[in-house]
C-alpha cells in the first residue's frame, strides 16, 4: 500500500486542519480524494504564504550562456542526441556582458545563469567569470548548471553567487537511469547530494524540484518535500525554494507518460505550501500567461519574466534580428519554448493587478564576502 | 497627558513602530503610516536601493519630515554583513540609527545572539543609535544595555506568526530590569496583542505582518495605534498585575480570623 492509498474524506479534513503537517498529511493532500477540497487548500495556502512572504512577488530573468551539452536527457531540447540542427554556442564574456546590460536596462536585479551539462568545455572557471560579470549589474545572481563538487560551489560563492537551482528531474532511480543516457548526469547520487554541497559552501538560496511528467508525480513531489526538509535541517542558514517545472514541449523521441494537468499542478503547489509554509515557490515562463496570473495568489513568491531560453537571446542572437543568423545560416538553439511571452513590465503590471507588490531587489552587495 | 517615548534623547509621541515588508504596494504602506500616525518606520536595506530609490518603491511612502526612517539589516547572517549595511546606509545620508536584525536562519528568522552582540559593540563604538532585535533573553538584554544600545527589541513570537506574546514571562523580566526602552517586536498579530505588551510595561511595539496583510491598511494602522496608546494609558493608570489563574472566591485562611 502506498502512502497516498486508502485515503478517506476524514483524513483530508484532518490534514487540512493540522497545524503541523506530517508526510502522511502531505500524501493525503496530494491524493485524488483531496481534489474536492482544492478551494479550502487554496485559502489555507494563501494565508500561510501571506504570513511568511506578505503580498510580494520577486522578479528574475534567466540568462542562458551556453547550450552545449554532453548529457543525453531524452526529454530535453539541449540534449546531445536531441536531433536538433540549430546552432550550439557558448557566449564569450563580452556577449554575456551585453546580455546583462540588456536585462539591467529592463530593471532586473535578480538573474539566473544557465548552462547545459558540458563540464569539460563550459568550465567552472568560465561560469565563475560569468557570475562575477553579472554581479557588476545585478544584486542577486544564481546559477542553474550541472552538479558541482563543494570547492566548485565555494568558488562561485566567492565570486558573489547568491543561489543555485538544481532539479533532480526525477527521484525515482529506475526512471532516472532510463532517461539520462550520457555524461556525468548519469550519476544519481552525485546529483542528489549536489544542493547540500552548495549549502555547505555557503550558498544562501537553494532551489530544488522534480521535472513533473517524467515519473509518478505524487511520489516525486513527496521526495521533493523530504529533500527540502533535509536541506532545511542540514543547511540551516540557507533558504529553500521549490520549482514546479512541468514537461510540456519535448523532442519528438520522447512522449510524456505521466502528464500533469493544470488542476493537478495547482494541487501539487497547494499541498506543498501546506507542508512547507516557509519555502519560496518559483514559477517560470514555461507556463502560459493567464495560468501564471491565476497562480500568483496561491503561493508563488518568485516569477521569471520576459525570458529567452536561447543563449544570447536578449541582445545578440535575438530571433527577430538578422544577427540571429550566426553566419552558418542556422538559428541558435533554445532549450524550450516560452509560453508566457509578455515583457517584464507587463508581468509586473499583472502582479500589481493581482494585489501584490513586484519586488526587484532582495539582496545587497553588503552580503558579499569581502 | 504628555508621555513621549524617548530613544537616544529623541522624543516621539507615537509608541507604535512600523515595519515595511510584505505590503502589497507603496500606496498601502503610505495609507498605513498615515492611519497609524507612526513616527518610526523601519526599512530593510536589502529591499531598497538607498542611493537610487524606485519611483513607486517603499521609500516613496515615507515622509522623512514626519517619520524617522529606521534602516534595518534584515537578511544579514554575520556581524560583518550587518555592520557593512549600517555604514552604507549612513554613507547614503540616512541618520545614524540602525535596527540590528541578524537572522542567519531563514525559516523562522530568529535572531543570532552572538552575532548581534558583536555587531552592536562595533556599531555603538562607531556612533550609531543601535536598536537590536533579540530573543526574549533577559541576560542578553542586559549585556546589550551595558554595551550602550538605545533600546532592546525582544520578540513576542516568531516574525510573521501573528501568535501574540508567547515569550511573556521573559519579556516581563526584561521590562522589569531594563534601563533603556523595551520595544516588543515580532509576533503581534492583533491590536489586542499590542495593548497587552503595553499593559505589561513595554515602552513601544513594532508591527509589520498584521498591518501589511490588512484589507484596509489605514484603518488597521489606526486600530493598532489606538490599542498601543490604550495599553500605555492603562499601564500609567496603575493597572494591577494580571494572574494566570483566578483568585479563589472563598479565602483559604479566613478561618484564622473567624
Amino acid at each position: 500500500m502506498g502512502l497516498y492509498d486508502n485515503v478517506s474524506a476524514a483524513d483530508v479534513d484532518r490534514a487540512l486542519q493540522a497545524e503541523e503537517r506530517s508526510l502522511r498529511d502531505l500524501a493525503v493532500l496530494l491524493s485524488p480524494e483531496a481534489r474536492p477540497s482544492l478551494e479550502a487548500m487554496a485559502r489555507e495556502a494563501q494565508r500561510l504564504t501571506r504570513w511568511h512572504f506578505g503580498r510580494t512577488i520577486s522578479l528574475y530573468a534567466p540568462i542562458y550562456i551556453s547550450n552545449l551539452c554532453a548529457a543525453d536527457c531524452i526529454y530535453c531540447g539541449f540534449a546531445a542526441r536531441s536531433g536538433s540542427r540549430e546552432k550550439r554556442v557558448t557566449l564569450n564574456i563580452d556577449t554575456i556582458r551585453q546580455e546583462c546590460q540588456a536585462l539591467a536596462a529592463q530593471g532586473f536585479q535578480n538573474i539566473l545563469i544557465l548552462t547545459g551539462e558540458a563540464p569539460k568545455t563550459v568550465t567552472v572557471d568560465y561560469i565563475t567569470e560569468a557570475v562575477a560579470v553579472a554581479r557588476e549589474y545585478f544584486n542577486g545572481v544564481s546559477v542553474e548548471i550541472y552538479a558541482l563538487d563543494e570547492p566548485g560551489y565555494q568558488q562561485l560563492f566567492e565570486a558573489g553567487l547568491e543561489g543555485t537551482t538544481l532539479y533532480m528531474e526525477t527521484y525515482d532511480q529506475e526512471t532516472y537511469h532510463k532517461v539520462h543516457l550520457l555524461g556525468e548526469k548519469m550519476d544519481y547520487d552525485y546529483r542528489l547530494d549536489a544542493t547540500e554541497r552548495a549549502g555547505n559552501a555557503g550558498v544562501r538560496k537553494l532551489s530544488i524540484g522534480a521535472l513533473l511528467g517524467l515519473s509518478d508525480w505524487r511520489l516525486d513531489v513527496l521526495w521533493t518535500a523530504l529533500h527540502a526538509r533535509h536541506l532545511q535541517k542540514h543547511c540551516w542558514q540557507s533558504s529553500i525554494s521549490l520549482s514546479f517545472p512541468r514537461l510540456r514541449h519535448t523532442p519528438e523521441r520522447f512522449t510524456i507518460e505521466h502528464p500533469v494537468s493544470d488542476a493537478e499542478l495547482v494541487q501539487i503547489m497547494l499541498a506543498l505550501r501546506l507542508f512547507l509554509p516557509e519555502a519560496g515557490f518559483n514559477l517560470s515562463t514555461r507556463e502560459a500567461a493567464d495560468f501564471r496570473d491565476r497562480l500568483i495568489p496561491l503561493g508563488i513568491t518568485s516569477m521569471s519574466a520576459g525570458s529567452s531560453t536561447r543563449p544570447g537571446g536578449y541582445a545578440t542572437y535575438r530571433p527577430e534580428d538578422v544577427s540571429c543568423n550566426t553566419g552558418s545560416g542556422r538559428i541558435v538553439l533554445e532549450q524550450f519554448e516560452i509560453d508566457d511571452t509578455r515583457s517584464v513590465a507587463e508581468v509586473a503590471q499583472a502582479i500589481k493587478t493581482a494585489g501584490y507588490d513586484p519586488v526587484w531587489k532582495d539582496f545587497d552587495r553588503a552580503f558579499d564576502e569581502e | 497627558m504628555n508621555d513621549p517615548l524617548i530613544i537616544a534623547g529623541r522624543s516621539f509621541s507615537s509608541r507604535l513602530l512600523i515595519g515595511t515588508g510584505k505590503f502589497p504596494s507603496a500606496t498601502a504602506l503610505r495609507e498605513c503610516i498615515e492611519g497609524s500616525e507612526a513616527e518610526i518606520v523601519t526599512v530593510a536595506l536589502r529591499r531598497v536601493d538607498i542611493n537610487a530609490p524606485e519611483e513607486e518603491g517603499i521609500l516613496s511612502a515615507i515622509d522623512t519630515d514626519k517619520q524617522l526612517l529606521l534602516p534595518n539589516t534584515s537578511g544579514a547572517r554575520t556581524a560583518e554583513e550587518a555592520v557593512r549595511l549600517a555604514k552604507m546606509a549612513r554613507a547614503a545620508g540616512c541618520e545614524p540609527w540602525i535596527k540590528l536584525e541578524l537572522t542567519p536562519e531563514p525559516r523562522y528568522l530568529l535572531p543570532d545572539p552572538v552575532e548581534t552582540l558583536k555587531a552592536a559593540e562595533t556599531l555603538v563604538k562607531e556612533g550609531f543609535v543601535v536598536m537590536p532585535y533579540i530573543q526574549a533573553d533577559p541576560v542578553l538584554a542586559k549585556r546589550l544595555e551595558e554595551i550602550g544600545v538605545a533600546t532592546v527589541m525582544p520578540l513576542g513570537a516568531p516574525i510573521g506568526s501573528n501568535r501574540g506574546i508567547r515569550t511573556r514571562d521573559m519579556i516581563r523580566i526584561i521590562i522589569e530590569q531594563a534601563t533603556v526602552p523595551v520595544v516588543v517586536d515580532a509576533g503581534l498579530g492583533a491590536p489586542s496583542h499590542a495593548a497587552e505588551a503595553m499593559e505589561m510595561g513595554a515602552d513601544a511595539v513594532l508591527v509589520n505582518t498584521a498591518l501589511a496583510d490588512a484589507t484596509d491598511h489605514a484603518a488597521m494602522g489606526c486600530a493598532f495605534a489606538q490599542a498601543t496608546a490604550a495599553g500605555r494609558m492603562a499601564y500609567n493608570a496603575g493597572l494591577g498585575p494580571q494572574r494566570d489563574s483566578a483568585e479563589a472566591s472563598s479565602p483559604l485562611t479566613g478561618f484564622l480570623f473567624d
